[in-house]
């Protein structure tokens, strides 16, 4: 853990006690475990949204994506009975087939990932409400999946999103910080050219970023489905693809690729729930939900950006001294 | 510390009038007058005690070798180095510092080589960029039409075929450096420094601007014309001025311009290099490049062979297609055309990560934006390239990456802290050793080094040669790719020089000589004794 997210880490405990002085019912079980599970979802698509930033890419189809795969998902298991499981691998499947085309658009063929997944925002959200005739995808009145459950059980108390979102990043740190593939991404990011240069097979490492975003993406996608019940696909995780760049800004990445860490887009993830629950348990309306976390986001990169000049400032003004003397 | 192009201040006084200066003739007192300036920079004297005196309607040819002092003297010209001695007089005004504001006010203007055009805008726009002539007061509209009609008559002296509103990208660069020059004579120029302008542009468009240059000649503006082509300077120039080392070496009037002449005066330097001869004969042609066509000569094939426990300099001037070549040989850059063989078997074109396996290595000129990662320790760069070597399981590991990191530290005498030290933080030399490690570590078999030693110190440029015949002694073939005439001749055993994206000629050793190299790299012919002609 780097200073970066030690300093994230005290924002939170910060945050987190002010809240619970203003509003004990922070710390109640029941309140824990529905922000926990929120992490959990929200971490999910966010540590995908990391790895495209690493690369200097970004994906703004998550949210879309989230709708189309959660109505979809609802609609195989609810009105065309199809078992659970087949329609969570038919799911993936999609979600992988997505962040292929992505990438292969943005790699073979050159366009700006900005411009690859804001289409991607515009077509999946329009097809999902298209698919439905912008009508609520729902299971049957009075129907029960018990195999289903699992996906919003509370296991000892934790939300199964908890314990999936602890495995996944504990793999995806070591995908990004231990193994080769990571360290391709961080070249990849911090400089195309030189790794190029380096025998390395940027296109490759790019758009495999963007295939392991939209599976994490269709995993939660199945998760959120569970948690709602039923997509209303015009406002189902509207902007969410804000949050995970918004948590990964905060923990540290840099958009212009090569910076970043799988702690610190976790962190920056539990804030920004934290700064929801915020907004519910001190009674700010919560229309004003935007605003604070908007603020937050902005005052927290502007003082860790400043202390990073001044830190920079400091050590050649250090340096200075040194061969002076 | 790049001059800034244009002032932002100052509306030209006289646009549309020809000049009235005197048609030029030797009589015509000279304008500007530099005498024995100086320019030293730490190791190495740039420009020691030049002369120059420059009349109205002259144009002058300046020559010389990469190094000769060129652009120093640009520099001083423009304002942007202060000179260490010597003084400069304008129209009899005698000073010893020149500011950029001066050098502006005194009327020299500059058309670099990179032109400094904005293609999103049209010609008038980018003659007038940041004094735009603006109506409506506080609302400041550009007045467009004021505009292009204060351009118009620019361009007709200079006898340009397209619009103050055509935009600029569509223009082709002899188009876009008449732009250039259409800018400086809004700003009452009355001497004009192109810097090799010929330099990237095809034959008829060269024509063209040659013409421009006589146009201005009849204006009385004077040209300093910086070209490597021989035969534009001996069809634009009223006398060339020869540059080496810094030192002013002759100046040749038009009557005695000719090639063998200037070829002798730019050459001469002393070499400090002292051959090291391979141990053993040279082996086997490890690749063969077979009629390779670059995009950026694709009307030119290339063909070349590599011998094993041999370095092949690849001599030519900035420009002649020669780290093109290189970057389609790795792969980096696709090939339109021909073929590579590696050991008689042809090779995938353009994919970089096929030619690194089978030990095919490139090691740029660009170091910090390609050679290397600033960002990465010495260690990651070095198994960057062969990573999964280092790793378990996709797992890379620290202990063995470390420890080749140490031994590369090691081999090569890279001078850091330790081995997780930041490439980013190292010296030139070092960042180009590690930049060679990352290669060495993985069994290379052909090896090509494009400008190997440009930006490092003496000290650690003997170690790169050293490094090189090392190679070569094991087997490898080395490729050195280099601009700099000492390096060239004092560490290959074979040069092949390139002129205009084609191999002009070959030389063997014993036809080793300043001379011929540069012959060959300005396009000229060496016959089989070695003589150039």
């Amino acid at each position: 853990m780097n200073k970066k997210d030690l300093g994230l880490l005290v924002l939170i405990l910060v945050v987190g006690l002010v809240v619970y002085l203003r509003n004990p019912l922070f710390l109640s079980p029941n309140n824990l475990a529905n922000t926990a599970n929120l992490i959990g979802l929200f971490g999910l698509f966010a540590i995908g949204q990391g790895f495209v930033i690493i690369t200097g890419g970004i994906e703004l189809s998550v949210g879309s994506m989230i709708a189309l795969l959660g109505v979809l998902f609802v609609d195989m298991v609810g009105r065309m009975g199809i078992p659970w499981p087949v329609a969570a691998a038919i799911v993936m499947a999609l979600g992988l087939a997505l962040g292929l085309a992505h990438g292969l658009l943005i790699t073979k063929l050159r366009m700006q990932p900005f411009v690859v997944t804001l289409c991607g925002l515009l077509i999946y959200r329009g097809v999902a409400r298209g698919y439905t005739a912008d009508a609520t995808a729902g299971f049957p009145f009075g129907s029960t999946y018990p195999g289903l459950d699992f996906f919003v059980a509370r296991p000892f108390g934790i939300p199964t999103s908890v314990y999936v979102l602890v495995v996944v990043a504990i793999i995806a740190w070591i995908v990004l910080h231990r193994s080769v593939f990571g360290r391709y991404l961080y070249a990849v990011g911090k400089n195309e050219e030189a790794a190029r240069f380096s025998g390395i097979r940027t296109d490759l490492v790019v758009i495999a970023a963007y295939v392991i975003c939209a599976a994490l993406t269709a995993l939660a996608a199945i998760f959120f489905a569970m948690y709602t019940r039923s997509v209303q696909p015009s406002g189902h995780a509207n902007f969410y693809e804000l949050y995970a760049i918004a948590a990964a800004v905060l923990g540290g990445f840099s958009l212009r690729g090569g910076e970043g860490s799988i702690i610190g887009v976790i962190l920056g993830t539990i804030l920004l729930q934290i700064l929801q629950n915020l907004v519910n348990l001190l009674g700010i309306p919560s229309s004003l939900n935007f605003a604070v976390m908007g603020t937050v986001i902005l005052v927290g990169v502007l003082v860790d950006q400043q202390w990073g000049r001044f830190r920079e400032r400091r050590r050649i003004r250090e340096a200075a001294r040194v061969a002076q003397n | 510390m790049a001059r800034p192009a244009w002032p932002r201040h100052g509306l030209p006084h006289r646009m549309s009038a020809p000049s009235p200066e005197p048609e030029p003739n030797a009589a015509a007192p000279p304008f500007l007058r530099l005498s024995g300036v100086r320019k030293v920079y730490p190791g190495v004297v740039a420009l020691a005690g030049f002369d120059l005196e420059v009349r109205p309607g002259e144009v002058i040819g300046i020559v010389g070798e990469n190094g000769a002092g060129k652009s120093t003297l640009m520099k001083i010209l423009g304002g942007v180095v202060a000179p260490d001695g010597g003084t400069i007089d304008i129209d009899g005004v005698t000073s010893q510092s020149f500011t950029v504001s001066e050098s502006i006010r005194a009327g020299i203007a500059f058309v670099h080589q990179e032109l400094n055009l904005f293609d999103n805008l049209d010609v008038a726009a980018n003659v007038f960029i940041g004094r735009e002539p603006c109506s409506y007061g506080l609302f400041k509209i550009v007045d467009t039409e004021r505009q292009s009609a204060a351009v118009a008559p620019l361009l007709r002296r200079l006898g340009a075929n397209f619009s103050p509103q055509a935009p600029v990208r569509k223009l082709s660069l002899a188009q876009r450096q008449i732009v250039e020059i259409a800018k400086a004579l809004s700003y009452d120029a009355r001497l004009i420094i192109l810097d090799e302008p010929t330099s990237s542009l095809p034959l008829h468009e060269t024509e063209k601007l040659l013409e421009v240059i006589r146009a201005l000649k009849t204006e009385g503006i004077a040209v300093i014309f910086i070209s490597h082509r021989l035969h534009e300077i001996e069809s634009a120039c009223d006398r060339v001025i020869v540059l080496r080392d810094g030192q002013f070496v002759g100046n040749l009037d038009r009557a005695e311009i000719n090639y063998q002449k200037l070829v002798r005066m730019m050459i001469g330097r002393e070499l400090k290099v002292v051959y090291t001869p391979p141990s053993a004969p040279r082996g086997q042609v490890a690749l063969s490049a077979r009629d390779i066509r670059t995009a950026a000569y694709p009307r030119q094939p290339v063909s070349l062979d590599l011998n094993r426990g041999e370095i092949l300099g690849l001599a030519g001037l900035v420009g002649s297609g020669r780290s093109e070549l290189a970057r389609v040989i790795f792969g980096i850059d696709p090939s339109y055309g021909g073929t590579i063989l590696f050991e008689g078997k042809p090779l995938a074109l353009g994919t970089a990560g096929d030619t690194a396996t089978r030990g095919i290595f490139l090691v740029p000129e660009d170091r910090k934006s390609a050679g290397i990662l600033l960002d990465l320790s010495i260690a990651q760069n070095i198994t960057l390239p062969n990573l999964p070597a280092y790793s378990r399981g996709g797992i890379v590991s620290p202990k063995a990456e470390n420890a080749r990191g140490e031994r590369s530290k090691v081999e090569l005498d890279i001078r850091a802290p330790n081995v997780k030290t930041r490439a980013g933080a190292l010296s030139g030399g070092n960042q180009q050793k590690v930049a060679l490690a990352k290669w060495l570590a993985m069994n290379p078999q052909v090896i090509i080094l494009d400008e190997p030693t440009r930006g490092i110190d003496v000290g650690a440029k003997f170690e790169i040669y050293r490094l090189m015949r090392g190679l070569a002694d094991a087997g490898v073939a080395v490729l050195m790719i280099s601009s700099d005439m000492e390096e060239v001749i004092g560490v290959s055993d074979r040069i092949a020089v390139m002129h205009e994206g084609r191999i002009s000629g070959s030389l063997t050793r014993d036809r080793f000589s300043e001379e011929n190299v540069l012959t060959l790299a300005v396009g000229g012919n060496v016959d089989e004794t070695g003589a150039s002609t």
